[in-house]
């Protein structure tokens, strides 16, 4: 079992018109059992900017840690806040130091363009691999189970209602086929004027 | 017939690479007429550890990841015994199934539990029913089950060291009463009260140890069954689906309920807030 498949976890972001939404599942275990079911792995890093980091739960931890203070000292010297673009690199350049030591996480940027709004989402291989698609990212021991449902139901220029239906859909859905990943899920939805967050049921086995 | 001879399907009951050497080419059937005689692996010493294909040549790791991961229980009380699974099959970490059928009903006196491999426990689950069939056609009576789970336990210790991959649970009712037997395929077999067996087993012990008497009434053992496979169901990852309870009594066995986790999930967490969090 690959270390990435350790805690097991499942992340998605997916865009819609003028919003984005990035949705996690809630499981904390250790390999086959499970140990919490109330575990987020969405973190805020600004308004309008969320960052998911499914993997390896210490390297979550330390990745996160590392990246707030990099955007906090981004946000001291230039005295604005980081745009979801330069957050980006910044974590792709984060995780390439480690190219030859890396932390096993694999992370999903969700998030509107400061001033434009513009919807905007980004994932990463462990090694800071950026890749930009203009539909939906995935990441987890899930990843196969989601990309076949994003295929399935995500459509261009959905409404921040339905883009929620989408996402909370392929989330629940996929989490269903992986052993481990599910039990509880998190989504929110990134519109210009306000962020929503939802707790939503699912299989507890 | 014909067409067999056409296809160049030969039965032979003799080692296959014997039957080899004397016409090459042919298919050469063994599990045919004899459900014992699978065929061996293509090594000179079979029983070696290559046999369970953990890598190939060049020594890269092979990995196979066939359907695993269960919890099952069973326990006998005054009233005969109780016997509860799960539905779910793993293959690595991806689920298979959530509606697989690990009870097995060989006849209306018998029935065995799966856990391990799944297509082991169905295969040999199979070839007990018709050894038990064949028993009851000779001997005008039903097989014991005690001999019965002896059947199962000489056909896993045949093949032992080779792969094979099952624990069950044998539970039946005969002329000396209920009784319940495990059998693994290292050959094990013991007589027992209360079993567990599978990756979520020591959750299911944690529930049921603590509320198991040989004096319950018959709605408390279905409701301390179904409520120890749901705690393993909820705690292992490779258990859930649904929830199957049955009861072997001395009229033959029955399904007491069929239920989906979820459902179960909603009933219990209201006695137990913390897992609600």
């Amino acid at each position: 079992m690959s270390i990435l498949a350790y805690n097991g976890s499942a992340v998605i972001a997916m865009k819609g018109k003028d919003c984005v939404a990035i949705a996690s599942d809630l499981r904390f275990g250790i390999q086959g059992q499970t140990v919490s079911t109330n575990f987020e792995k969405i973190f805020e890093m600004g308004p309008h900017l969320y960052i998911g980091l499914p993997g390896l739960t210490t390297d979550t931890f330390t990745v996160l840690n590392k990246l707030k203070f990099r955007a906090n000292m981004f946000e001291l010297k230039e005295d604005r806040k980081i745009a979801p673009d330069v957050f980006l690199s910044m974590v792709s350049n984060l995780l390439y130091e480690r190219r030859f030591g890396p932390f096993f996480v694999e992370p999903i940027i969700a998030g509107l363009k400061p001033k434009t709004f513009e919807p905007f989402i980004a994932s990463m291989d462990l090694l800071g691999c950026p890749n930009k698609p203009e539909d939906f990212v995935v990441a987890g021991t899930a990843s196969e189970q989601l990309y076949g449902m994003c295929e399935a139901l995500w459509e261009p220029d959905l409404s921040p209602e339905d883009l929620f239906e989408t996402i909370s859909q392929a989330l629940v859905n996929a989490c269903d086929r992986d052993a481990l990943s599910g039990w509880g899920a998190s989504v929110y939805i990134i519109e210009k004027d306000k962020v929503t967050h939802r707790r939503i049921k699912t299989r507890m086995d | 017939m014909a067409l067999e001879a056409l296809l160049g399907v030969k039965e032979s009951f003799v080692h296959p690479f014997a039957a080899e050497e004397e016409g090459k080419g042919d298919f050469v059937i063994n599990s045919f007429n004899n459900q014992l005689q699978l065929s061996l692996p293509p090594l000179a010493n079979p029983l070696s550890s290559r046999t369970n294909f953990e890598s190939e040549e060049c020594g890269r790791k092979i990995k196979i990841n066939f359907d695993h991961g269960t919890t099952t229980l069973g326990f006998v009380y005054k009233n005969g015994v109780i016997l509860a699974v799960d539905s779910r099959a793993t293959g690595g970490q991806y689920i298979g199934s959530q509606s697989m059928k690990k009870i097995i009903e060989i006849h209306k006196y018998l029935v065995g539990t799966m856990a391990g491999g799944a297509a082991d426990c169905v295969y040999w689950d199979r070839v007990l029913a018709k050894q038990c069939r064949l028993y009851e056609l000779r001997n005008k009576s039903r097989i014991s089950t005690a001999a019965a789970s002896k059947l199962m336990a000489n056909m896993a210790f045949s093949y032992k060291g080779m792969g094979l991959s099952m624990g069950m649970m044998i539970a039946g009712y005969d002329k000396n009463g209920p009784s319940l037997y495990y059998v693994d395929s290292e050959g094990q077999r013991t007589k027992g009260k209360v079993y567990s067996v599978g990756s979520g087993s020591v959750y299911a012990f944690g529930v049921l140890d603590s509320g198991y008497s040989f004096d319950l009434e018959d709605n408390d053992a279905y409701e301390l069954a179904r409520r120890s496979i749901y705690h393993a169901t909820y705690r292992d990852s490779y258990s859930g689906g649904i929830i199957r309870v049955y009861h072997m009594k001395s009229t033959g066995w029955e399904v007491i309920s069929q239920q989906d986790c979820l459902e179960l999930y909603h009933k219990y967490k209201d006695d137990k807030p913390l897992l609600s969090q």
